[in-house]
């Protein structure tokens, strides 16, 4: 079947239908990493986007149980050059396309992919539609006539409906209605140490990585208040990442003020721009963002330099910075901050994913940083 | 920063700047190795020093040819002349360079001349005049340049006619090859025979080549003609006899043994070949010269850069694909400063030796002849023939004491001058061991040759005595009888198993011989840059 | 840190004439590394024995010397240069043995210089396959069972533990030289032997053979600071068992979860920490394809063949930045010289799909055995680039010269149904062609995958492509008519014509197998715009402008030239 993605500028690809039949819309945006389809496609940071990969073979390895960053596909639609018909890989359970198809996510693949990111490279990210049913013309009125990006509460959408916990050494959780069950009736544990995560958009690997470490998660929706997160006395707090303009969280940056001085605390992504925005700092829009897995960050007090794993669209302001924080990382390609670090308390934050998932796993250690910081304290 | 010539920091294409494409040579195999890559980066250089941009395409990931920096624009595509074409159409360049690619980029001078497209350098009608063998044995008797004696043929019973008024050996051969593939010299009609069978199976169109097998040496050239003038840098006299493929054989620059006649012979033919086939660039031209009449005889001509291009340029300094380069851009001989003829030796002496894969290649018989099997070359440098050799000798892998353990087993063809190269070895205090023929031989003419049992004569047999690691030598030439010849390739085999270095050449045993008389004379081998050799500051 | 400013004249080992296993990719390497020497203002002393060489040019080092590479010939240079430094690692196993030889016969500390990058330890520890696995077990790294041999009366031990098949490596050898697969005793003893013979050290190693397992590489580089980056990843079409320059390579893997590229990825740094290597590294894994296991099979502590073929893969040029590592530089402060805008210290993205085939010399040699296993055979190889596997496939195999355009080859054609299920079974040249003839023949995917373990998407991708080849030649009137006629043939003809060229079909291929004229259906091609677009090898996959022209064509929208 028939295709088409229109752009806000008027630029149309045809191709042919990924998934399900229909119409979509968000903001087009592409990703360089060369693996980790699944992931990116349950990244809750993706909401209301499009997301193009700038690799051109996708789904080879199939879609399986594992995988999966959040309960369900978060990405608005999908654009690849060529989606592998039957793929092959042991832990395979099914095909792209019809797990596309079986979530209902419009998709279209066969279109010049690279022509797409040169297109968003030199005008910036914009945003698009893809349909199986409109004319060119219909599509891109349709983009003029409806909302930016940014303009609606995504993280509302993306985050845990209840609090619900992640026991430590656990992989994957299971069931979520029990685990919403426990967050409320088992007592904390002593033994362990506690994070009280705070979901804008979290994705799986962040909470297995603490679990994985031994450490007890409770997750909580980001409409949580600062006293419901420190009535079970958690040991630290974790600021997750999330889709959308963190100029619009104010209530999670209230939030998160209360929450500075009375426990450590780490910021991911856009817990890292929430961080920016409860000491003084502005962010702003990126004009195509970082989503990929090869970029270097430095990190200013070790001078170390490691590859990370991104997927964000709006980088922290460092110019506003005040009460005791400061830039701890920055991005060698283009100079932008990629974390913070407070002078005196054991706050830190960084921009990219040490969770990977799609990605390189070189700064897992952030997570040990954080760990050993509740330990100590 | 980047010192290469015609280096531009500007990786832009400019819009003024005239476009033209260099062919590349494909992938590394033998009998179109690297020095092609060489080749192509030298034009590429040239071109872009001479204010064009110059355009590569090319499909080997090993070159320097395919450096995203070497070219002003790098097509990473196949060689093929859709492939090019579809280049071509985008690019709109003034036209194609096919000279330095190999017989890979040869091969596509007539599609792409056929569409219309400027080959720079040397026509296309001019590379068919010197590749069709039928239009260039009219060249040749037209200027009365000799040649062996031969002809074309496309069944066995003209074969066999065609070498009985010619004489046995004959050498046969596709009438199409490269490296020599399908290349045997035949010494009987029924050998013949066999051959015809065998080789109209493997191309049933093409015409097989008989020609006399002319006894003597095998020199090459590589002329550098702008249809005037035209430059011989250097002569490489093959250190083989011929029968020996010139890739495979040693040569030395310069002829050691040619008279000054024979040398005016060969410039001679080869200025007047070039201005006939109105070379505008490069072209090699094989001679043999027989021994029986002392004349020059042209074996064949390649309108193009050889194997011998990067060897010859580094040892006479002359920048030969550069010089082509601009010969094929419209700058004469003269406007470079050259002038025609054979360019003055140079101080070094330099021998180029090949060097095998043997040890990778199960099964592969390694004597030497017609057929290509060296997949590399290296060179020796020095200020005497025998060090250079000796340097060579080492370098090509061939790396033997001066005294030690041999062993010889000579074809009986062979055994009369066999015995004067092993009669030397064995003065300079190697032990030699023979097996039955051979030692009998070595006995009576009074070499103290130890016998060792053949290979089917039981344990302490050739084979094992060489994988003992006692040995560090072994001779062994090539037999036509059948029979010897199958013992004779698992001995060869054997010595590669066990890393033996192993000579089927007399003349490469001569050679050796002679390179380490160096190695004894205890006398300091010569060290010094390219550089220095050509100004003969070598101290 | 900058550069080591005591550094001003540093000697390059050359690797010597091409052989099998070394063949001019240490000419680029080399090249690159003068050139990137230089830049750095430090003088360049040059020894090869090859002068066919462009790093013996005059304009690519200060001062070149043809010389044997023997410790003789090298210590004499080394004794009237007087270098501050030498590089030992861009001159393929003959550079790296000879550096070793010298330092180890204490010529180069008597004159005053020092290898540069790698440290010597770090090369020994890569290399001996003892000092290699303990420091795999120390780290944590999985290496398969494993027994080092040096003598015949030490097979007892192997004998003994009752896996089979074995592997046969011999160590400090070219190309793997000498190595084999054994399935019994007595093969075990004969490639044993014949390995020791072969190997410098009189050594070899003998492990398990992981018949059937995927064999990936990743190219990895570190610093002085230890920065570890991997600059490309790549996936053996052909499972375990061929050597890796004699297997089709294509890159980036295709059949690897992100879980599984991580894993090996993670795998790779961590070896290339723990060897303390300062340059570029290639490191061998073998991955199940059936769980997450995987061994560490072999690495090679300097620039390779691979390394030059993941070079042109991704545009990301290892000898430079390995030559700028060794005087002191840390990526971070060594330009990515194709965006210019970015640095050396990023990992390549790429947007296209690499596949390379090996050129084995078997059409000189009629007589060989083409069996292709463990000992390197291939003389050189082509590489090719498209936006997807089947285009580049076809691209690569009409690069070969071997009288094959397509997915079709005479040899193939005239095999038994029994030599074809021979010559899949049993890695070979042509293997390949030999998968073709059985996919036409009708045989499964799944049976051609029990023979030859070889991944199902390579071969569906083949199955896919034998599949348009027949729809071609079901059309083959209708597109013969359509190259002779003036007017636009109907849709379903153009349609199919896009696709045969999106799955690189030449038109040579389509000339075969429709009996059109070849340059009739280029005039037809062209007449109904189905002509190639080019697009840039970037290292970026378009995210950042680049400024180097490094083009390959595909069919496909946009045109960058």
């Amino acid at each position: 079947m028939k295709a088409l993605l229109a752009l806000e500028d008027g630029t149309i690809f045809e191709g042919q239908s990924l998934g399900a039949p229909g119409r979509t819309y968000g903001e087009v945006v592409f990703n360089t990493g060369m693996t980790g389809y699944q992931e990116i496609l349950t990244d809750p940071s993706y909401a209301g986007q499009i997301v193009s990969l700038t690799y051109p073979l996708i789904g080879n390895y199939g879609i399986n149980a594992d995988d999966f960053e959040s309960r369900r596909v978060q990405v608005e639609g999908f654009v690849v050059r060529e989606a592998a018909d039957i793929p092959s890989n042991w832990r395979s359970e099914r095909s792209l396309h019809a797990f596309l198809k079986d979530r209902r996510i419009v998709g279209i693949q066969g279109i010049d992919t690279r022509a797409l990111t040169r297109a968003l490279r030199v005008k910036g990210v914009m945003m698009g539609a893809i349909s199986t049913e409109e004319t060119p013309e219909q599509l891109v009125a349709r983009i003029r006539s409806a909302p930016a990006y940014g303009g609606t509460d995504l993280n509302r959408q993306v985050t845990a409906e209840r609090a619900y916990h992640w026991p430590p050494y656990t992989k994957q959780l299971g069931d979520i209605a029990a685990a919403e069950q426990r967050a409320l009736e088992l007592p904390a544990l002593d033994q362990v140490p506690r994070v009280a995560l705070l979901d804008c958009g979290v994705k799986y690997n962040i909470v297995r990585s603490l679990s994985a470490l031994g450490c007890e998660v409770t997750v909580y929706p980001c409409t949580a208040s600062a006293d419901e997160i420190l009535s079970r006395n958690p040991d630290g707090i974790m600021l997750s990442p999330g889709p959308g303009d963190p100029a619009t969280l104010g209530y999670v940056v209230d939030t998160v003020k209360r929450l500075i001085g009375k426990k450590p605390i780490m910021g991911v992504c856009l817990g890292n721009q929430i961080l920016g925005y409860a000491f003084g700092s502005k962010t702003y829009k990126l004009k195509f963002g970082h989503r990929g897995s090869n970029h270097p960050v430095k990190d200013l007090n070790t001078g170390k330099v490691y590859i990370t794993s991104q997927n964000h669209g709006y980088a922290v302001d460092p110019d506003g910075l005040k009460d005791g924080m400061e830039v701890a990382h920055l991005n060698l390609n283009d100079g932008t901050v990629e974390g913070l670090k407070h002078k005196e308390l054991p706050i830190f934050s960084i921009q990219y994913h040490p969770e990977a998932s799609p990605g390189p796993t070189d700064s897992s250690y952030m997570f040990e940083t954080f760990v050993r910081t509740l330990t100590a304290n | 920063m980047n010192s290469a010539p015609g280096h531009r920091k500007d990786s832009v294409l400019s819009e003024t700047r005239k476009k033209i494409v260099v062919i590349g040579s494909g992938p590394i195999r033998i009998g179109q190795g690297i020095e092609f890559d060489y080749c192509s980066v030298h034009c590429v250089w040239a071109l872009r020093e001479a204010g064009y941009d110059a355009i590569i395409v090319n499909n080997n990931p090993e070159t320097v040819s395919t450096d995203f920096d070497t070219s002003d624009r790098l097509f990473f595509e196949p060689l093929t002349s859709e492939d090019v074409l579809n280049i071509l159409d985008r690019e709109e360049p003034e036209g194609v360079i096919v000279q330095f690619g190999g017989q890979t980029a040869i091969n596509l001078a007539r599609p792409l001349h056929e569409m219309g497209i400027r080959i720079f350098g040397s026509s296309y009608d001019s590379i068919d005049l010197a590749e069709d063998r039928d239009r260039f044995e009219k060249v040749l008797s037209e200027l009365g340049i000799p040649k062996p004696a031969g002809r074309a043929v496309t069944n066995a019973e003209a074969a066999v006619t065609v070498a009985s008024e010619i004489g046995y050996p004959v050498l046969v051969r596709p009438s199409y090859v490269l490296g020599g593939r399908a290349m045997e010299i035949v010494f009987a009609e029924e050998d013949l025979r066999r051959y015809m069978q065998y080789a109209v199976d493997v191309s049933p169109k093409a015409p097989i080549l008989v020609d006399k097998y002319v006894l003597g040496k095998e020199v090459e050239v590589d002329v550098i003609s702008d249809g005037v003038d035209c430059l011989l840098p250097g002569i490489m006299e093959h250190i083989e006899r011929a029968g020996v493929h010139s890739g495979d054989s040693m040569a030395v620059y310069p002829p050691q043994s040619l008279s000054q006649d024979v040398i005016d012979q060969i410039v001679d033919s080869a200025t007047r070949l070039a201005r006939r086939l109105e070379v505008r660039g490069l072209m090699n031209i094989q001679f043999v010269v027989d021994n029986a009449t002392n004349t020059a005889q042209v074996l064949e001509v390649n309108p193009r850069a050889s194997r011998t291009v990067p060897y010859l340029s580094k040892i006479t300094g002359i920048p030969m694909v550069r010089v082509a380069t601009h010969v094929m851009l419209g700058k004469t001989l003269k406007e470079q400063g050259y002038v025609s003829g054979l360019h003055p030796n140079t101080g070094s002496i330099s021998v180029k030796a090949p060097v095998f894969s043997f040890a990778k290649l199960a099964k592969v018989d390694i004597g030497l002849g017609p057929e290509m099997k060296s997949t590399g070359e290296i060179m020796g440098m020095d200020t005497q023939y025998s060090k250079a050799l000796y340097k060579a000798m080492v370098a090509s892998g061939i790396d033997v004491p001066t005294r030690g353990s041999m062993i010889a087993t000579l074809a009986d063809a062979d055994k009369q001058e066999g015995a004067g190269v092993i009669r030397q070895f064995s003065d300079f205090g190697f032990d030699v061991y023979a097996t039955g023929g051979t030692a009998r031989y070595l006995k009576t003419v009074g070499i103290d040759a130890i016998e060792v049992k053949k290979l089917h004569e039981g344990e302490g047999n050739i084979v094992d005595l060489i994988k003992s690691g006692k040995i560090d030598l072994l001779i062994n030439t090539l037999s036509s009888d059948k029979r010897i010849e199958r013992e004779g390739t698992q001995i060869r085999r054997a010595s590669v198993e066990a890393g033996v270095p192993c000579l089927t050449s007399l003349d490469t045993a001569q050679a050796l011989l002679l390179a380490l008389a160096a190695r004894r004379g205890g006398e300091d081998f010569a060290l010094a840059t390219v550089d220095e050799y050509l100004a003969g500051t070598v101290n | 840190m900058p550069r080591d400013a005591s550094i001003k004249k540093v000697l390059v080992i050359g690797s010597g004439p091409i052989i099998i296993g070394q063949a001019a990719e240490f000419d680029y390497a080399g090249t690159q590394a003068c050139r990137a020497l230089r830049e750095e203002g430090i003088s360049v002393v040059l020894i090869n024995s090859n002068p066919a060489t462009i790093m013996t040019d005059t304009e690519i080092a200060d001062r070149v010397y043809i010389e044997p590479l023997n410790v003789e010939f090298a210590e004499r240079v080394i004794a009237r240069e007087r270098p501050d430094g030498i590089l030992p690692t861009l001159g393929g196993q003959t550079g790296l043995n000879l550096a070793t030889q010298l330092a180890e016969a204490g010529i180069v500390d008597k004159y005053g210089a020092r290898l540069l990058g790698t440290p010597l330890k770090s090369i020994r520890k890569a290399e001996d396959r003892h000092e290699f696995r303990e420091l795999m077990r120390e780290i944590g790294e999985p290496v398969p069972e494993s027994w080092i041999v040096e003598e015949e009366s030490q097979l007892d031990e192997p004998l003994k533990s009752g896996i089979w098949p074995l592997i046969v490596r011999p160590a400090y050898t070219l190309g793997g030289t000498g190595g084999g697969i054994a399935y019994n005793e007595a093969e075990l003893r004969e490639i044993t032997r014949r390995g020791l013979s072969l190997s410098m050290h009189h050594q070899v190693m003998i492990e398990r053979y992981l018949a059937g397992w995927k064999e990936v590489e990743y190219e990895v580089m570190r610093d002085a600071n230890d920065t570890a980056i991997t600059v490309c990843n790549m996936e053996n079409f052909d499972p375990m068992g061929v050597h890796t320059g004699d297997s089709i390579v294509i890159a980036p893997s295709q059949t690897l979860s992100d879980k599984e590229y991580q894993m090996l990825r993670t795998a790779s740094l961590k070896i290339i920490r723990a060897l303390g290597i300062e340059g570029g590294c290639n490191v061998q894994l073998s991955l199940s394809p059936h769980s997450f296991d995987y061994y560490v099979i072999e690495v090679n502590p300097r620039v390779s063949r691979s390394s030059a073929l993941a070079s042109k893969a991704t545009g990301y040029p290892i000898a430079r930045v390995a030559a700028k590592i060794a005087v002191g530089l840390h990526l971070e402060e060594i330009d990515n010289a194709v965006t210019r805008k970015t640095l050396a210290c990023f990992e390549p993205a790429l947007d296209y799909c690499v596949v390379k085939i090996p050129r084995w010399p078997f059409d000189k040699f009629n007589v060989a055995d083409r069996r292709i296993s463990t000992q390197m055979k291939a003389t050189g190889e082509v590489m090719a680039i498209d936006r997807a596997f089947e285009p580049a496939l076809h691209k690569a195999i009409r690069s070969l010269e071997v009288g094959i355009y397509g997915l079709q080859s005479k040899a193939s054609s005239k095999m038994s149904d029994v030599e074809i299920e021979e010559a899949i079974r049993i890695p070979n040249d042509e293997r390949l062609w030999a998968i073709t003839e059985a996919l036409r023949r009708g045989v499964m995917v799944e049976e051609i995958h029990s023979l030859s373990a070889i991944d199902p998407w390579f071969l569906r991708k083949l199955k896919g492509m034998v599949e348009l080849e027949t729809e071609i030649k079901s059309q083959s009137s209708a597109i013969l008519a359509a190259s002779e006629a003036e007017e636009t043939p109907p849709a379903d003809v153009v349609s199919l014509l896009t696709r045969a060229k999106r799955a690189g079909f030449p038109d040579r291929s389509l000339s075969d197998l429709t009996g059109a004229v070849e340059l009739q259906i280029r005039k037809l091609r062209k007449r109904l715009g189905i002509v190639p677009v080019y697009k840039i090898v970037d290292t970026c996959a378009a995210e950042f402008e680049a400024e180097t022209p490094y083009f390959y064509s595909c069919y496909d929208s946009e045109n960058e030239q």
